[in-house]
């Protein structure tokens, strides 16, 4: 390991990161056909996704007090954050399968952080096409929004925070497979399970479920404190009015939890040695 | 040469039960399939609720009846392997590495051997992360339980759905027989059975023409047909009209694999020179 003093080393993990994914990218553009074909169905399943909101309320006119646009705000935003923090992080869900082969013992010995390694390991392009979908959504509901420079801000912290705690959550999930190495669908229900979850008004869950979600892990910060403030709504669940602004500091305390549990798992982590 | 099933059925019984083995060592991975399985049936349960405080004869369900429909589906995703998996994936493995030629030369039916080892595998998947998600759904929501009928026109169309999702599987893995990576075909197939099977919603809140094309597509046979068959939506003669469209696809379809199959060993063959 290059021992380094705190930002140094974030340059050297970052450019890192960079490099091994300008590698992977170089590696499916290879396979031209296969890029594409791969790139337009990651863009068809999430544009069915949004249709079967949409053809839901072919039968409702409002959906837990919530119109069809200002469903597609909080779909869009989650949708966004969750899909470039999936991109982002890789092949991180796959350690089971790293520690399974071996491969994981081959980048501990490798000067570039474990973490990073996986991160960047197989980064997949392809994902751009979901991430346009949540673009698309959102640009179609941001009219709806009277848009003022506060409400610009909350968005963006919105965003940036909600890429760290999706990239958390997929992180401190994944880490469970150090103990046990076949359970990688495990972390799948808090995942695309947490993404699902957000593309709801949380007015049509129970009260515990929406105190879980902000507490204990706070996806709710993702899109539903900060698309209330841009709707101007009260919450009608009645939280705080700070908490549109609270995004950043859910997201920091994330990922300090996230860091001592990967931590925790590394250290736990004993060579399968075949 | 992949004739017809002409193999003793003890063989093909021999086939289902390693493979039925084969899936059951990975207790930990069913453990953490019928986890994530019951999440996704308690948050879709109350977006469904929600849909039928609103419209409380949403697509001809009851609020009980659309909930039941969640589970359902959530139970048999991995069954009829949704999202592909099973025996199929190894054929696409076994066409890109070309030990296929092996399969082809083997004095067994090619399809009656991947069929059996699929079928061993959805039994397996069945009867954890089919039964343990609804017993979860059963305790926290109040399912609606299926007449005596209902029942077993049920299990006789899950075995259907299996058999459609199968030949479905098994032709997308063909492909690479002429693409050598099946991976994007394979993905475009997950895509449209997620929608057009009523996973994601009932076929029957689709608007009309929609809802009709999506009706006669193999993909209802996957969850849209044993749910109804659940939930008595289609009884008596009903019944029967709908398990013998699934058997008609099942056919057509085992046909059509014969077909490609068929056209692929020459294909092999002329490879090998």
């Amino acid at each position: 390991m290059v021992e380094q003093r705190p930002p140094a080393y974030l340059a050297h993990a970052a450019r890192s990161y960079v490099q091994i994914a300008l590698l992977w990218v170089r590696a499916a553009m290879a396979y031209p056909v296969s890029f594409w074909m791969m790139t337009v169905s990651g863009l068809l399943i999430t544009f069915l996704d949004f249709v079967t909101i949409w053809l839901m309320f072919t039968h409702i006119d409002a959906y837990g007090g919530f119109r069809l646009r200002e469903i597609a705000l909080l779909y869009g935003v989650t949708s966004i954050a969750f899909r470039t923090a999936d991109m982002l992080v890789g092949s991180v869900e796959k350690i089971g399968q790293k520690v399974r082969s071996g491969d994981l013992d081959t980048m501990m010995t490798k000067p570039v952080p474990v973490l990073v390694q996986l991160c960047a390991d197989r980064f997949e392009l392809r994902r751009l096409g979901q991430i346009a979908q949540g673009v698309a959504v959102f640009a179609w509901a941001a009219p709806i929004v009277d848009w003022t420079p506060q409400r610009l801000l909350v968005l963006v912290l919105a965003l940036v925070s909600g890429v760290a705690i999706y990239f958390c959550v997929f992180v401190i999930f994944s880490t469970i497979q150090f103990w046990t190495t076949d359970a990688s669908e495990f972390a799948n229900a808090f995942t695309y399970g947490g993404n699902t979850i957000m593309q709801y008004p949380m007015t049509i869950f129970p009260r515990e479920v929406v105190r879980s979600l902000t507490y204990l892990l706070p996806l709710a910060f993702v899109n539903w404190y900060p698309c209330l403030f841009l709707l101007g709504r009260a919450d009608p669940l009645g939280s705080p009015g700070w908490f549109p602004f609270a995004s950043p500091l859910a997201a920091l305390v994330l990922v300090g939890v996230t860091a001592l549990v990967w931590r925790q798992g590394l250290r736990h982590y004993r060579s399968t040695g075949s | 040469m992949s004739g017809p099933l002409h193999s003793p059925p003890s063989l093909y019984a021999a086939i289902a039960t390693r493979s039925f083995r084969r899936y059951s060592t990975y207790t930990a991975a069913t453990l953490a399939g019928i986890f994530t399985n019951s999440v996704f049936g308690i948050i879709l349960s109350f977006a469904y609720l929600a849909l039928w405080e609103q419209n409380p004869t949403a697509g001809g369900y009851g609020a009980d009846q659309a909930v039941t429909f969640v589970w359902i589906g959530q139970a048999l995703l991995m069954t009829i392997a949704l999202w592909s998996g099973g025996s199929t994936d190894d054929l696409a493995e076994r066409i890109r590495n070309g030990d296929i030629a092996v399969d082809l030369y083997r004095p067994v039916s090619v399809l009656g051997w991947y069929l059996a080892a699929d079928l061993g595998r959805a039994l397996y998947h069945f009867l954890t992360r089919g039964v343990a998600p609804t017993v979860v759904g059963a305790l926290l929501f109040g399912l609606v339980a299926p007449a005596p009928a209902g029942a077993v026109g049920f299990l006789v169309s899950v075995c259907l759905a299996v058999v459609v999702s199968f030949a479905i599987r098994f032709l997308f893995a063909s492909s690479a027989f002429w693409l050598l990576d099946a991976t994007g075909p394979r993905v475009l197939l997950s895509v449209m059975a997620t929608f057009f099977s009523g996973l994601t919603l009932p076929l029957n809140l689709f608007p009309d023409g929609l809802r009709q094309v999506a009706l006669g597509l193999p993909f209802a046979s996957y969850i849209q047909t044993p749910a109804d068959i659940w939930l008595g939506r289609h009884a008596g003669l009903d019944m029967l009209a709908a398990i013998g469209l699934q058997v008609a696809w099942a056919i057509v379809l085992l046909a059509m694999c014969a077909l490609v199959l068929r056209a692929a060993t020459r294909k092999v063959v002329v490879q090998g020179g």
